[in-house]
């Protein structure tokens, strides 16, 4: 009996021992920190791959996805980092291949007007109201004020 | 007093509920491809059936052609493969395949099984040549016209009421202007 339960014992230590041979293998294909020449290298890349929506799970960057695509895209990040190129590269590259979809700073042109526009817009529409409910009560103030004095 | 003034929130609310609404017949997943009007992206791959030969973008040149891109392990993919197979018995247009991160074992009994429709397929198990064509999810269809631009692109199964809509009558109108 001792003998069958310090084996289980053991086959649990060696599954265990795997496991975490199999996390660590996999931690370090995620994570190419090791191959870049410069600290400002693997900032740009953090920076870009953070900047790069996935798009097979849109609501995940393609730092943060783990599916094949991302995980190519990351490592075509690298090795376009790791040949000199410039970020500018990189993004022509990535909307290359699947449009504007894929930046999460979209850039400014005509057909993102709007979308960049709509915070200024909607701050305008808001000082409008503001202002005019505000110059309202203004003019009113006086009734208010003698209003407000008889009721309290 | 100015009633009306009161009816602008529920305005605001219809031109939103407006915009809700019209977002429920929209799907998340298509985006939009950089691809349509530009020249087919090259790419130069194994034959998945003959790995001696291989098979290039150009090889799709001269005649209007329909490149699809599928995999065994796509569910999609094998609902859409009948019509494939009856798309090819028509002979209607040229049906190339490319075999998206696949194992080539795997392909061949797919095709060996269900049919196999495609003058050519592209093997590639890495997905380099499919990431060129801005491929994110199988199965995905697109159409070249003659000259090798990239016409239209469908993602997600093919069928009888898309290839009606979509591609016959792209198909019937770079045949009525011959390159």
């Amino acid at each position: 009996m001792r003998q069958l339960l310090a084996l289980l014992l053991a086959g649990l230590m060696a599954f265990g021992v795997g496991i975490g041979a199999a996390q660590a293998d996999s931690i370090l294909a995620m994570n190419p920190e090791d191959t870049f020449e410069t600290p400002e290298q693997l900032q740009r890349y953090e920076k870009m791959i953070n900047d790069l929506r996935c798009v097979v799970c849109q609501n995940q960057s393609v730092a943060e996805s783990n599916v094949d695509l991302a995980r190519d895209l990351r490592r075509i990040t690298r090795d376009m980092i790791l040949a000199g190129r410039t970020d500018a590269e990189i993004k022509q590259f990535m909307t290359d291949r699947y449009g504007d979809f894929v930046l999460y700073n979209p850039p400014l042109k005509p057909t993102t007007y709007l979308l960049w526009g709509a915070p200024v817009i909607l701050l305008l529409l808001g000082a409008i109201v503001m202002v005019s409910v505000v110059g309202r009560r203004a003019g009113e103030s006086g009734d208010d004020a003698e209003g407000m004095g008889e009721n309290t | 007093m100015k009633s009306w003034k009161y009816l602008l929130p529920a305005l605001a609310f219809l031109v939103l509920a407006g915009f809700f609404y019209r977002g429920l017949f929209l799907d998340p997943r298509t985006v939009p491809s950089p691809l349509i009007g530009k020249p087919a992206p090259a790419f130069q791959l194994e034959e998945l059936r003959r790995p001696s030969e291989t098979f290039a973008t150009a090889d799709m040149l001269g005649k209007p052609a329909v490149l699809n891109v599928w995999a065994t392990w796509c569910a999609g993919c094998r609902q859409e493969h009948p019509f494939l197979m009856q798309l090819a018995r028509s002979g209607e247009v040229p049906l190339y395949g490319m075999n998206y991160r696949d194992e080539r074992g795997a392909a061949l009994d797919w095709l060996q099984r269900l049919g196999d429709p495609y003058e050519k397929v592209a093997y590639d198990p890495q997905g380099d040549g499919s990431l060129d064509w801005g491929v994110y999810g199988s199965p995905e269809t697109f159409l070249l016209d003659p000259a090798g631009t990239v016409v239209y692109k469908h993602l997600g199964p093919l069928g009888p009421t898309v290839w009606e809509r979509e591609f016959r009558p792209r198909i019937a109108a770079m045949q009525g202007s011959p390159q």
